[in-house]
């Protein structure tokens, strides 16, 4: 696997490998020494044009738990404050001799225009409402911890901004990709124009589907791309969409609650329910550390597809 | 997915990357094949591998395990601080055994972990390598004997890189090494401490082990393959 851009790009081949493999970087990072040499003399840029608190925290943690040397890139810091175009600043970035770019984007596809202009391997981190494909990897190994690795028939539910969503975008193609059944849960205007594509079904009733769900996944509302102005207010939302604790005991006892953070309490999950019994919320970023091991190791040291 | 075990072995033991195309080499069914059978391949020109020694059949193998463990307990002057630590594929499975014929007749139960070695080797990137297995070890090793264990001794950077991986563990008060096959073949100065059976080999041959626990056979064996051509050599 050169690079990572899509969970188009992985096979269920790949999908297992990564699970694998993060169980045992699981175990290095719970060690007194959770290092391994792993990834010595390589070197990893982390490029986030867009803000991010524990992806970008994630594949540094990852990188440095395997050895490698991490370089990281703020804009607010940069050139490209200066005028300077994605080209050119990672091809200065390139220039300099490194092995892989995990990069972040406004723009949809600008991790795949990237891997055209140089050789180092690219992971996509998040671009635009397209792709996060390290967090699909992360939600389905935190799923399998609890319901063991065969998916097919586990009902999961996404719920809210799905439409601004990458995260929803990469998890119900995966999961469906693995045989999950997905439900796409908002309000018309939050829903994407076609979900077939997803492989996943859409319903506009959250009360009716989430007795059903074995998992449980909530989405932030983001206000920084156009989410605010689909709906009246946040109230309404909250009434229609979110997880409150009324709704959580509604739930089945053994679901599982998901959110990829950062969470807005108290609009799409109640704090009681995000920090409540159900709540794998932590999990999912201690494993993204692991999980993120997991593939910069299938990307630059395994040395080639495992067969 | 993990790879399989015949692929581990195969690639543990071969390291320059030129030796690339050997993992092509035709596997056998797994055990249960009739000596005449083999010996019809015998008879072939050239093409895959051929069966050439058996090593150990599954007695010989029994024998042997006993007699390492003995020779554990006698060099240790007691089995009381000694960890049994067995590298994947192969070794933690060999390892259950030398603990249960320690216990068996010195009446202690010596602890078994587990190691993988793989993100410590000094060949990350040349060829695909996979983790076969999680690293557990039940105790803290600092001040303790560690036995590692593994099937086939050969170039000894399974070792070298096992030996890294240890030190991430604690700081035992030594390490000793016992394997089922010396194949010979070093590459670093490494040797081990207790050995099943010495086997000089050429690169192009190929030990494979085959045991209960982690192979699909009916019974252990231990066999030398290598290509046909080889044969009218000095085999």
């Amino acid at each position: 696997m050169k690079h990572l851009l899509s969970v188009d790009d992985l096979s269920r081949g790949d999908v297992e490998d990564v699970l694998d493999l993060a169980t045992s970087f699981l175990a290095v990072t719970k060690r007194d020494i959770p290092k391994v040499p792993a990834l010595r003399g390589k070197t990893i840029v982390s490029l986030f044009f867009e803000d991010s608190t524990r992806t970008r925290l994630s594949f540094e943690t990852a990188a440095k738990r395997m050895s490698a040397d991490v370089m990281t890139f703020s804009v607010a810091t940069s050139s490209v404050k200066k005028g300077e175009g994605l080209r050119d600043t990672v091809g200065t970035i390139s220039a300099m001799g490194i092995d892989a770019v995990v990069i972040r984007h406004s723009s949809a596809g600008a991790p795949q225009r990237v891997t055209e202009w140089i050789d180092a391997s690219i992971i996509n981190a998040g671009d635009g409402r397209h792709e996060h494909p390290t967090q699909a990897l992360l939600d389905i190994f935190t799923i399998t911890q609890h319901r063991g690795r065969d998916l097919s028939g586990l009902k999961v539910g996404i719920i809210g901004d799905v439409r601004n969503s990458r995260v929803a975008r990469s998890d119900a193609k995966l999961l469906t990709a693995l045989g999950a059944h997905v439900t796409l849960i908002a309000p018309p205007t939050l829903l994407p124009e076609s979900v077939e594509s997803w492989g996943a079904t859409s319903s506009l009733d959250l009360d009716s589907v989430l007795p059903e769900l074995d998992v449980v996944m909530t989405l932030r509302v983001q206000h920084e791309r156009d989410a605010q102005s689909r709906f009246p207010s946040l109230r309404e939302f909250t009434k229609r969409y979110g997880l409150t604790l009324e709704r959580a005991a509604r739930m089945r006892p053994d679901a599982l609650v998901m959110h990829p953070g950062p969470m807005n309490r108290g609009v799409e999950i109640a704090g009681a329910v995000a920090d409540g019994p159900s709540s794998v919320i932590d999990e999912q970023v201690t494993n993204g550390v692991a999980v993120r091991m997991a593939v910069l190791w299938k990307i630059l040291g395994s040395g080639g597809d495992v067969v | 997915m993990a790879e399989s075990p015949q692929e581990k072995n195969r690639a543990n033991a071969h390291i320059a990357p030129s030796e690339d195309s050997s993992f092509n080499d035709q596997t056998p069914d797994s055990g249960g094949f009739s000596m005449p059978a083999a010996l019809e391949t015998l008879q072939g020109v050239s093409g895959p591998d051929v069966l050439r020694t058996r090593v150990f059949s599954a007695d010989d193998l029994r024998r042997a395990h006993t007699r390492i463990a003995h020779e554990i307990v006698e060099r240790n002057k007691g089995a009381g601080d000694v960890v049994l630590v067995g590298m994947h594929s192969r070794g933690p499975a060999i390892a259950e055994r030398l603990a249960s014929a320690i216990k068996s007749f010195e009446g202690v139960e010596v602890p078994v972990g587990t190691l993988d070695a793989t993100f410590y080797r000094d060949d990350i990137g040349m060829r695909p390598v996979h983790p076969a297995g999680p690293t557990q070890v039940p105790v803290d090793i600092t001040g303790r004997v560690v036995v590692l264990v593994d099937d086939v001794l050969f170039t000894g950077r399974t070792i070298r890189a096992a030996l890294d991986a240890l030190t991430e563990l604690g700081r035992p008060r030594c390490v000793q090494l016992a394997v089922l096959v010396d194949r010979g073949g070093r590459e670093l100065p490494i040797r081990a401490d207790y050995v099943g059976r010495n086997l000089p080999t050429r690169l192009a041959e190929d030990v494979r082990v085959r045991l209960l626990e982690t192979d699909d056979v009916d019974e252990d064996t231990i066999e030398l393959w290598g290509p046909a051509e080889l044969l009218g050599d000095d085999a």
